[in-house]
């Protein structure tokens, strides 16, 4: 008997229970249409936090004051980290000068007030070289000027939105704004760009990191970015900023992260959860599994005397085994096909209405899915055809009464 | 080709034994026609089901064409119904949702026969029990004759050594009952093997040889002219 024959013979009997057939590839359809949209939640997610981080690129480190492992000693013994300073900057600057530039961060939030508009915003102290870390562009004027580190000029880069709130109908090139009670000269204005890393880059100001750290009357460092010339030179570029701050703090005080290694964390978090999702995905999937069970069961009690009269035939318990799971299996490829469907033109259709929503369907999804489908009619099958097989052909010819 | 040697056959129901076979012996040749009668629940069906390879004998042995069916393994039990086994049922046992042709190939399906193949010979099968206009027809559209005729085509189709029919006329009509005979008769002419199990006296003739079975042994043996003539039958017939 050819996979051909075992096809029809089973296209035929599900013919012949339209409705059940029907209930039931519908209700595996939506248990992967399910696992389909979740898995493209999930995996959107991912390429979204890879692809923003990618967008800045990857030779940049960051330091971070405080270890994040646990050194062994005591909190509030020698455990307290030292600030990160701006001399600490400059001893990196001068003692590794193979690095592209170091780029000192200072972050608080303040208003920032021209006449009687005000708006609350990050405000962001640094240097030139931040426009180059993170690939933003200028919309007018110019970024902070290459400066001195300890020079606090009054001077301000505003994100395009406060821009647009305060200076409505003007340009902004030359007035005046006020932070905090500082009174601070608008140089340039960021071209729109919008949410890059969780943070609005439309709502944002910039000033030089002197001038942040006396604006929020603070000694530390937020954290300083790193930019080495290629990748290779990341971790020997890592062991030495480390080496100068221990010199320097006489402790290991500082973190130094990989953009790589963060980009690899996220994506090994949300590789997890696309997992997670299609774990609940699955749990629909297996509710219908019972179900295409259940379908097999009643087709093999209604079909007992057939099942009896195949045998007599010279059917092989195999091949009455075969019949019922290319039936059941057949099922749950049908629900398959339908629900990936679904769930893939549902994702369409979301992401075209709803262009935030990160959503994407991985290619592994796809298959694994359609394989999945497979393996639940071949699993939720194998009872019933099992009992089918199993029938004794006399007394399942025996007229029932 | 046939040898039944001191066989039984017991049911196991609960701890309650049925015994529906009791030591029975007997010798079909190739190309018999034999008929069994007896009383309902006399193990007519037993017999039939037990020479089918449906079952096995409890003790004794059976042994078809020189192999000894007791010491095969389930595989080859089907390998051997479906090679040199035909059967012919009171109920007709027809798939539903095949057509006529369809449930004719089915035997040949299972053993693995080219489409092609199959529809040819389906369609011989289907002509000689004068059905060919009702190949496309499914078995709820045909008469009962019409559908025991389909059977029998079925029950040809492979070209089996033996053919087994339980009462194949139970279910029918005079009329079509004659027609269900003659193919029989024609079967038999062929030089087919016949085991038919009925009710009848009438049937029965039909036969050559005829064995009277009352509750589990075979009580009597005649020759099917001898019915005519009316012999001093074992009650049980009656
Ligand atoms: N599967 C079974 N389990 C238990 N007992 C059985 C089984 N099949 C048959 N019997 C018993 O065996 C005996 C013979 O049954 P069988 O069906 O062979 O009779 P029969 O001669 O064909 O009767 P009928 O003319 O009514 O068809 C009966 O007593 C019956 O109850
Ligand atoms: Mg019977």
């Amino acid at each position: 008997m050819t996979f051909r024959d075992y096809l029809a013979f089973a296209i035929k009997a599900l013919r012949g229970h339209p409705v059940r057939t029907l209930m039931c590839v519908s209700g595996v359809s939506i248990g992967i249409a399910a696992v389909a949209m979740l898995t493209a939640l999930g995996e959107g997610a991912r390429r979204y936090v890879i692809s923003e981080f990618s967008a800045i690129g990857s030779n940049l480190l960051i330091i971070l004051p405080g270890k994040t492992e646990t050194t062994g000693a005591l909190p509030g013994f020698g455990g307290v980290p030292h600030d990160l300073t701006l001399n600490d900057v400059k001893v990196l600057r001068r003692e590794i000068p193979s690095l592209e530039f170091v780029a000192p961060i200072t972050v608080g939030t303040e208003t920032v007030r021209r006449q009687e508009r005000r708006r609350q915003v990050p405000v962001v102290g640094t240097t030139t070289d931040f426009i180059h870390a993170r690939k933003l562009r200028m919309g007018l004027g110019q970024f902070l000027p290459p400066s001195d580190l300890d020079r606090g000029a009054p001077i301000v880069v505003l994100g395009k939105r406060v821009a647009d709130e305060l200076f409505p109908n003007k340009n902004p090139l030359g007035e005046l704004v006020r932070i905090s009670d500082w009174r601070m000269r608008v140089i340039g204005v960021l071209a729109e760009r919008g949410t890059q890393l969780a943070m609005n880059m439309d709502d944002v100001v910039f000033v030089p990191v002197a001038t942040g750290m006396k604006i929020f009357n603070r000694h530390s460092l937020f954290r300083i970015l790193i930019k080495v010339h290629s990748f290779v030179e990341l971790k020997t570029a890592c062991q030495k900023v480390v080496t100068i701050i221990i010199e320097r703090h006489g402790e290991e005080d500082i973190t130094c992260v990989t953009q790589a290694a963060v980009v690899s964390t996220f994506s090994t978090i949300l590789t997890a959860l696309t997992l997670g999702l299609a774990a609940i995905g699955a749990i629909s999937l297996s509710v219908a599994g019972v179900g295409v069970m259940n379908v097999m069961l009643m087709a093999v009690s209604d079909r007992t005397e057939e099942v009896g009269l195949l045998k007599s035939l010279g059917a092989r318990n195999r091949q009455i085994l075969t019949v019922f799971l290319t039936e059941a299996t057949l099922l749950t490829l049908a629900g398959g096909v339908i629900g990936l469907a679904l769930g893939y033109g549902t994702v369409a259709v979301t992401t075209t209405l709803y262009p935030a929503i990160p959503a994407s369907t991985p290619l592994w999804a796809t298959g694994s899915v359609l394989v999945a489908s497979i393996m639940v009619g071949m699993i939720f099958g194998v009872l019933p055809a099992r009992r089918a097989a199993r029938l004794d052909p006399v007394e399942a010819m025996e007229p029932r009464t | 080709m046939i040898q039944l040697t001191n066989v039984s056959k017991t049911y196991e129901v609960g701890d309650q034994p049925v015994h529906a076979l009791v030591d029975v012996t007997e010798r079909i040749q190739t190309g018999e026609f034999v008929a069994i009668m007896g009383s309902s629940g006399s193990g007519k069906s037993t017999l039939l089901n037990l020479l089918g390879c449906l079952l096995r004998p409890s003790a004794g042995s059976y042994t078809l064409n020189g192999q000894d069916i007791g010491t095969l393994s389930d595989v080859e039990l089907s390998r051997l119904r479906q090679k040199f086994i035909g059967f012919i049922f009171q109920s007709f046992h027809l798939v539903p949702r095949l057509t006529a042709a369809g449930n004719v190939e089915l035997p040949m399906m299972f053993a693995g026969i080219s489409t092609s193949e199959r529809q040819r010979r389906a369609r011989e099968a289907l002509e000689a029990v004068g059905l060919t206009e009702r190949a496309k027809h499914l078995p709820a559209q045909l008469s009962v004759g019409q559908r025991q005729r389909v059977v029998i085509a079925r029950a040809t189709i492979m070209r089996p050594q033996l053919i087994l029919a339980d009462e194949p006329t139970g279910n029918l009509d005079r009329a079509s009952s004659e027609q269900i005979l003659k193919l029989l008769d024609q079967l038999h002419a062929q030089g087919q093997t016949l085991i038919m199990v009925t009710h009848e006296v009438d049937v029965a003739r039909r036969a050559e040889r005829v064995l009277v079975i009352d509750d589990g042994q075979i009580v009597q043996r005649i020759k099917s002219d001898a019915l005519i003539r009316d012999p001093v039958l074992h009650p049980a017939v009656k």
